[in-house]
């Protein structure tokens, strides 16, 4: 190696730094200069160097944009007095008041907007002053969300991100910053449980267990920039953007004008609406613990029904139960029950009916659907019965075949004591 | 001498007493005999025979009649262990397809108002494609092959 | 008169003459010279139950599992034609191993007996190798599994495994082609081999009788005619044996399982049929490096260099009678007994 290295061996090295710096000069022109980043990078006070290095992982950056593009300024300039340069647009960090505008600079400017993401919404500023948060920041009041808040600054992510605050999977935790403060929300006279009660309801158990990312989220029922509570008489409505069919039930049963007049909250009065847990069938009927009771008075018109209704869904659950019974006793003793137990899914199938049927407080609906649910239960447990049957056929048949078997052995048995003994005879 | 029994098919004729007992014994030994084999060759001769059901998997099946489904409507088929939707469309056209939810396995339903598959679950909604155009869905329906035969609509597996 | 007749045209009289000659010792061992005949008897069940699921069954990923469905309950009798099927393939690998040792015990294997011995070694591997494919034919979730694991150890032997992995899976993974591909093997190329050599191994103990074992071969065994009386004893071995096959079928009948789905992950617990599990819970136990080496490319090889031993057990136990040698091999036979009798049991408790 050394005899070599005399000869050519101060080539190489020379050709590979040549190349070295040939690419870090391409590479060093690719990233746009940045004198502001270079300098807060290196600042030892935390407040003015994270938003340079957070910069990083920023959704602007990766659109080629920079600090002087929001803060104005001069980033190819050297000197911090000619980097924050008034004169070179240098607009510092915004007052509280005046981060919408800020961030609606260019956010909504549709012809801008237009030029990185055509299909991105330019009227989130307007929208967000619709909001209690907006309307709340227009008197004056700072103390309230802003873009940053739930965005975070300097390292926001898109939505679609993971990592991003306002990810399906982290809008709960965003929203609790504040929300689940309850020193925080006093002064606002807002309970501070919410985000607590939500984590325990069925919405927050399909979108953090099972990463449903279709199950809603505080902003799904609240609006994101133009959140609100829904009013009380438009909650149906909210909520029958994904559950369709209760909702319209909801609607033309005798329930929403009572509901409206006694300014009861549509779905949230039987349903809660943070810690909305899997209903049960125990919110409806004439029993203590109902939910009917706490409306309606012993023997009148409403909780008859909902007795009715409730019995009738029991029936069903409970001859489901019987047939779903037998099927699993047939089928440990051995029998190929598969396809009754197929069709029994289709009990079930009536029984989610009729509980979402009851939304139309009418029994006459709820008894359409049951007795069909009730067939198939039916022929469930027939068809377990037939199962049972066949074993009890198979066993006999077994016991009497056994018998003729051990018969046959015994005669083959004789014969050959028969045979042997002529032989012995013979001899 | 060497201990050999003697050809066991000499006939040599015992007493009559024992000679209507190894009668009696070869008849029953006889009738056993047949009974047992006929109680094996029974069930291989009934084994053979096509059963009601003729074939074991439904890679295709017989959705529906072809009056049984007006233009603008849908039905629910069975096929092999789970559920179909099969669909005339507007312009007559036949299509069907899995009618198990993507989202969390409700059976959908044809809505001829909105002319799209819908699931009263979680109102979610596809379009004649199958694809999953509005709600919760996360995926399109599984498309299936319609053919017609006579008079009977024939579904099977793309 | 029919005798004759068949006699001019199929000279069948030298065959009933060899028949009706032909005569079995009686001695304290005679009752092991049953488990061979049982063997071919269970071999002829599972022929005439196999060739009746093949009207129904089918070889594809797609249509096997719901296939052995419709026997089970659409087919009549077909609950009874599988569940046999199935309990005989175990009862008949069973009887199979009581031969095979018996015979290794009475040393049967001795001179002039070599080639039936060896010729049974290879019946042993073809019968393995029926249990092996037949198991994958039902299509559920057990024996897609097994299946894998099995193919996979076969893959871990150096330089050939991967193509004899390859060769089993009819590529790289265990998918429908493999199904096939087992159901190729299981109804057409293992047949073909087993009849060939059934043929061999039975002939050839007809031509050498039945053997006596060494410490009997200088007393004067009395003997009993083949022909009716050992054959009438073979007969009721052979009708209990049905009447447990029923018993078995109606009392414990075969699961169907649950359709084998390849991207759903390996249930928990995962363990081959009785037969396999000594070996594979031997492979549990060994380390992952035995002296520098692969454990389980090791276990494996060790398995591979015995199955090869067994075929030269006549060659090396080849010697006049040696009361030292007999020893040795029985010593031999009785701990490869207790090893495969107490790794079977183990895997099976854990």
């Amino acid at each position: 190696m050394d005899r070599e290295a005399h000869n050519t061996g101060f080539l190489a090295p020379v050709l590979v730094a040549a190349l070295m710096v040939l690419a870090l000069f391409t590479v060093a022109s690719a990233q746009k200069k940045s004198s502001c980043i270079e300098c807060h990078v290196k600042l030892n006070d935390p407040r003015l160097s994270n938003p340079a290095k957070l910069f990083d992982n920023d959704v602007h950056r990766g659109r080629g944009l920079s600090c002087n593009d929001c803060h104005g300024g001069d980033p190819n300039a050297d000197t911090s007095e000619a980097a924050k340069d008034p004169g070179k647009g240098y607009l510092g960090k915004p007052r509280t008041v005046d981060i919408p505008a800020y961030c609606g600079k260019c956010h909504s400017d549709a012809n801008l907007m237009k030029k990185f993401n055509p299909s991105l919404r330019v009227d989130q500023e307007s929208e967000y002053y619709t909001s209690v948060h907006g309307r709340l920041l227009k008197t004056g009041e700072q103390r309230v969300a802003t873009c940053i808040s739930c965005h975070t600054v300097h390292g926001i992510r898109a939505v679609s991100d993971p990592l991003s605050s306002v990810y399906p999977l982290n809008v709960a935790d965003t929203c609790a910053k504040c929300h689940g403060n309850a020193d925080y929300m006093r002064a606002f006279k807002i309970p501070s449980d919410q985000v607590t009660k939500f984590k325990t309801s069925v919405h927050a158990k399909a979108l953090y267990n099972k990463q449903d990312l279709s199950a809603p989220t505080c902003n799904d029922c609240h609006g994101n920039h133009g959140a609100a509570p829904p009013g009380i008489a438009s909650v149906a409505n909210v909520c029958g953007q994904c559950h369709a069919r209760q909702a319209d039930l909801f609607q033309t049963s005798p329930h929403k004008a009572a509901f409206d007049q006694k300014g009861l909250a549509e779905c949230i009065a039987c349903h809660s609406n943070h810690d909305i847990a899997t209903p049960s069938d125990q919110m409806i009927g004439s029993q203590q613990g109902a939910l009917c009771v706490n409306c309606h008075t012993n023997g009148d018109k409403g909780i008859t029904a909902a007795a009715h209704m409730r019995t009738r869904i029991d029936e069903l659950i409970a001859s489901i139960n019987k047939s779903s019974e037998i099927l699993s006793v047939a089928e440990r003793k051995g029998m190929e029950v598969s396809k009754p137990k197929f069709d029994l899914k289709g009990a079930t199938d009536a029984l989610t009916h009729a509980r979402v049927l009851i939304h139309s407080s009418s029994t006459s609906e709820v008894d359409k659907v049951i007795a069909p649910g009730l067939e198939v239960a039916g022929k469930g447990y027939q068809a377990g019965l037939d199962a049972l049957a066949e074993l009890s056929f198979r066993r006999k048949g077994l016991a009497v075949s056994l018998v003729f078997i051990l018969f046959l052995a015994l005669l083959v048995y004789l014969k050959i004591r028969q045979i042997e003994t002529r032989q012995r005879i013979a001899k | 001498m060497k201990n050999t029994l003697p050809d066991s098919t000499a006939r040599t004729i015992g007493p009559p007493a024992v000679e209507s007992r190894r009668r009696f014994l070869d008849y029953l030994l006889g009738t056993s005999a047949v009974a047992t084999l006929g109680a094996i060759v029974y069930p291989i001769i009934r084994f053979m025979s096509p059963p009601k059901v003729i074939e074991s998997t439904e890679s295709s099946v017989v959705a529906a009649k072809l009056n049984e489904i007006p233009v603008n409507s849908g039905k629910i088929f069975k096929f092999g262990s789970k559920p179909g939707i099969l669909v005339r469309t507007d312009s007559g056209e036949l299509k069907a397809f899995s009618a198990v939810c993507t989202h969390l396995d409700c059976i959908v339903q044809y809505q001829p108002e909105t002319k799209q598959i819908w699931c009263a679950c979680h109102n979610g909604h596809y379009n004649l494609n199958g694809k999953n155009v509005a709600g919760p869905p996360p995926r399109p329906l599984e498309e299936f092959k319609v053919n017609t035969r006579g008079d009977e609509i024939v579904v099977s597996k793309a | 008169m029919i005798q004759e007749w068949l006699d001019e045209r199929l000279s069948v009289s030298a065959l009933s003459e060899m028949a009706r000659k032909k005569e079995v010792p009686v001695h304290r061992y005679s009752i092991w010279y049953y488990f061979g005949g049982m063997t071919l008897f269970l071999f002829v069940v599972q022929v005439v139950t196999g060739i009746l699921l093949l009207l129904y069954y089918r070889p594809s990923a797609e249509n096997a599992f719901e296939s052995v469905q419709f026997i089970v309950t659409e087919v009549q009798f077909g609950w009874l034609i599988r569940s046999i099927h199935s309990w005989s393939a175990n009862l008949m690998i069973a009887t199979l191993f009581i031969h095979l040792f018996s015979v290794f015990f009475l040393r049967a294997y001795r001179r002039p007996r070599e080639m039936t011995w060896v010729s049974g070694v290879v019946l042993l591997f073809i019968v393995i190798c029926f249990g092996f494919s037949g198991y994958l034919l039902p299509w559920n979730k057990l024996a897609y599994f097994a299946t894998k694991v099995g193919t996979e150890i076969a893959g871990v032997v150096p330089i050939v495994g991967h193509t004899v992995l390859r060769f089993l899976r009819g590529g790289d993974d265990v998918t429908g082609a493999t199904l096939t591909r087992f159901f190729g093997f299981h109804v057409a190329v293992l047949p073909a081999t087993a009849t060939v050599f059934l043929a061999v191994h039975v002939l050839l103990v007809q031509l050498h009788g039945m053997s006596v074992p060494p410490s009997l071969k200088d007393q004067n065994v009395s003997k009993m005619k083949f022909i009716p009386n050992f054959l009438l004893r073979d007969l009721i071995g052979w009708i209990l044996a049905i009447g447990v096959l029923a018993a078995l079928a109606a009392l414990f009948p075969w699961e169907l399982g649950e359709k084998a789905d390849p991207f759903a992950p390996a249930p928990a617990g995962i363990k081959p049929e009785w037969y396999f599990l000594f070996m594979f819970q031997t492979l549990k136990y060994l380390p992952a490096k035995i002296l520098g080496m692969d454990g389980e490319v090791l276990g494996i090889m060790t398995f591979n260099i015995v199955a090869l031993l067994l075929f030269i057990v006549p060659f090396v136990d080849s010697g006049p009678e040696n009361r030292k040698r007999r020893l040795i091999f029985n010593i031999i036979g009785v701990l490869a007994l207790l090893y495969i009798a107490v790794m079977t049991i183990i895997g099976y408790v854990t």
